[in-house]
């Protein structure tokens, strides 16, 4: 039976379902998936900073360090690649290592008491635990903390896709063309980066580094597969991150199984089988 | 102070990086650096699987099951690349991702079955090198042996992969056998490192000193053995630092040294390094805007204006006023002009100098028009560029060519010395 906890902890899995899919269209599209991954992982040292600096409760201080160190990221690589003229794959690979490393040093160093960090919450976060922050206000449950945080971040990311969809649309097909129109690549890039910095960092405690990349890859992947139009790419996106939320928690609940990693394999399931169905039968190259 | 665990430790560390070393040369040499990050994530269910299915955490099932399911994250990036229209980094994105999960969901299966001996199949995520056995050792070396064997045997097939795949298809090697050798390699270092030094720590150690011995060799075979050696002192270096605080984790602090000895070659390496560049760039550059300048001087000469001011000389050619006073002083240290109260003229040596840049500009636009059949119209542009690069041996090959000729195309008299 559903209870108060279960439309919790679905809510939370769909608002950052939704902001991860989204945004990961765009980053599929850009080829720039590794980056993504790589900033998952290399917003650590900001959140553990943050950490030191004020208490998770205030946290602006976390926002801001994600931001900041997400931004920093692509700067790095970028710094490597085009300045310093590494390959692509080994620029990125050695900045989230590095900042991942950092991250984990700055926790090891300055945890001593804090029991707020901890690298296994970081990387697997749970789900199961996130409706323990209820906000209650005049007796009444208006939901929990990190939907407070988690709904105005998906509000400005669809404010963001509303508002900026030719650009991102220019952007994300033709960079190049994009930069002769007048519009500002560089402005879009990062503003794209920023995103998904501040939804990795608010959902690392829910669903942890890593699952964040699965629910930035794995919808917009498959939406991608089934598309050639960014409209219905990114509606198709929202419709299949909603669908392996709901299937993978109620079968995580039922086999009583990591909620998270279950719905990031609910929906490996489902481009598994959109691939499989694609290389045997090319019918359906094409859905939409 | 070393204890003999600790030597244990640190050649255990120093074995896997330098041997992490040699096999990450073919991941970033291919491409495929991030690749190692999937197979690193990818093992974990099957260390999972191998736990459930054999029921004992004998490390010998547990490398079976991470061996069989990182394999099977290589090949399923290839199909995705290959079959599908996603992009590599999508399909890797894809199997790092989806196999993590997978594995996660197979840890909570197994913390749920309430086995209480699950208890350290996490440490295949970050590593607990402190613990490290003298059997991990033996197996460390059993891998670094037959890893040097393979690559010595294969060095030629392995090499031709490296640098040219559809090469080394035309000259018919195996490609599709030694590119599984190469992947089977790569997926055995992975999952026999992991739990000495944790998955992040795996794919950085695949990475950096690949990538970094790269700026130091052209040669293969000195790229593995210069990338083996900075794996094998990042590792020992990393070791030693960690001993500095109480449970310390070695990964990151082997990770930080792979990064800074990887942004000091990048920066300071001869002939690839950043700086190298700059230097060769902002000296062409110099000797280009030089010339520019002894040749425009020559030009004046022909009209006879034998003195010009540095305003004078702009209305002749177009410069930017700071590059111009800078490139009329290296001439005048050079002694190629004197300098009297702001004006310039060329001196002896200047003027052969200038002459000999004159020279190979209409020596090239005659070459262009005579023997590639340019139009007069089209030849100036390119011989702007070209003239920089001639050397003494191409001109005095022009010169026989055009059989010594005196005017260029636009009627100009081409000066000998």
């Amino acid at each position: 039976m559903l209870n108060l906890n279960d439309i919790l902890n679905i809510s939370t899995a769909l608002l950052i379902a939704w902001s991860c899919s989204l945004l990961g269209v765009f980053l599929v599209l850009r080829k720039m998936v590794m980056v993504g991954d790589a900033i998952s992982h290399s917003v650590l040292p900001g959140v553990v900073m943050a950490f030191l600096v004020g208490s998770y409760s205030s946290s602006s201080f976390i926002l801001i360090g994600a931001a900041v160190f997400g931004v920093l990221t692509t700067i790095i690589i970028d710094f490597l690649y085009r300045k310093l003229k590494l390959q692509e794959d080994a620029s990125i690979g050695l900045t989230f290592t590095w900042l991942f490393a950092l991250g984990v040093i700055l926790i090891t160093v300055f945890a001593d008491g804090n029991s707020h960090i901890d690298k296994d919450c970081v990387l697997f976060g749970e789900l199961g635990l996130t409706f323990l922050d209820k906000i209650i206000i005049g007796g009444r449950l208006w939901g929990t903390k990190s939907m407070m945080l988690l709904l105005p971040l998906l509000l400005i990311v669809v404010v963001f896709v509303f508002k900026g969809f030719k650009g991102f649309q220019i952007h994300a097909f033709q960079a190049e063309y994009a930069q002769t129109k007048g519009i500002s690549t560089g402005f879009w890039h990062y503003a794209l980066m920023t995103l998904v910095s501040l939804v990795t960092v608010l959902s690392f405690e829910s669903v942890g580094a890593i699952l964040v990349v699965g629910f930035l890859v794995v919808p917009p992947a498959t939406a991608y597969l089934l598309t050639k139009n960014l409209r219905n790419m990114l509606l198709l996106s929202l419709v299949i991150s909603t669908f392996d939320v709901l299937v993978g928690y109620f079968t995580a609940l039922h086999f009583d199984l990591a909620i998270s990693p279950t719905i990031i394999t609910v929906s490996g399931l489902v481009i598994f089988l959109t691939i499989v169905v694609q290389i045997t039968n090319s019918r359906f190259k094409t859905v939409v | 102070m070393l204890s003999s665990t600790l030597i244990l430790v640190l050649i255990g560390l120093a074995v896997i990086s330098a041997v992490a070393g040699v096999v990450g040369c073919y991941a970033f040499l291919r491409k495929r650096a991030l690749v190692g990050d999937a197979v690193a994530h990818s093992v974990l269910p099957g260390v999972a699987v191998g736990f459930i299915l054999s029921g004992t955490k004998d490390p010998f099932y547990l490398l079976l099951g991470g061996l069989v399911f990182g394999y099977l994250a290589i090949l399923s990036i290839d199909v995705i690349h290959r079959k599908t229209k996603l992009s590599e980094d999508s399909a890797i994105g894809l199997v790092t991702t989806i196999y993590f999960a997978f594995g996660s969901v197979f840890l909570s299966v197994i913390s749920n079955s309430g086995n209480g001996d699950q208890a350290g199949l996490k440490d295949f995520l970050f590593g607990k090198a402190a613990t490290m056995t003298e059997m991990d050792v033996i197996v460390f070396l059993i891998a670094a042996i037959l890893v040097v064997i393979s690559v010595g045997v294969f060095y030629k097939p392995f090499l031709l992969l490296s640098f040219n795949k559809d090469f080394a298809n035309t000259q018919g090697w195996k490609v599709n056998f030694y590119e599984t050798l190469l992947s089977l390699m790569t997926v055995l270092i992975i999952a026999i490192g992991l739990q000495a030094v944790g998955v992040v720590l795996m794919s950085a150690l695949l990475i950096a000193p690949a990538a970094s011995s790269r700026y130091w060799t052209n040669s293969l075979r000195k790229m593995m053995a210069i990338s083996a050696v900075f794996g094998a002192m990042a590792g020992i270096g990393g070791g030693l630092l960690s001993l500095l605080g109480e449970d310390m984790p070695t990964g990151p602090w082997v990770i930080m040294i792979l990064f800074l000895f990887t942004l000091i070659t990048l920066l300071f390496a001869p002939e690839k390094g950043y700086f190298f560049i700059r230097r060769r760039n902002s000296n062409n550059l110099r000797k280009i805007n030089e010339e520019n300048v002894m040749k425009a001087l020559h030009q004046l000469n022909e009209i006879g204006i034998k003195e010009v001011t540095l305003s004078s000389f702009l209305d002749k050619r177009k410069m930017d006023t700071d590059q111009l006073q800078k490139t009329f002083n290296n001439v005048s240290d050079k002694d190629w002009v004197t300098k009297t109260n702001d004006v310039y003229a060329l001196t002896e040596r200047g003027a052969i100098e200038a002459k000999r840049i004159v020279r190979l500009h209409r020596l090239w636009e005659l070459y262009l028009t005579q023997r590639l059949n340019f139009k007069e119209d089209h030849i100036h542009g390119t011989a702007e560029t070209i003239e920089h690069l001639i050397t003494d041996e191409l001109e005095a090959q022009l010169v026989k060519e055009l059989d010594y000729p005196t005017e260029d195309p636009h009627n100009k008299e081409i000066p000998y010395n």
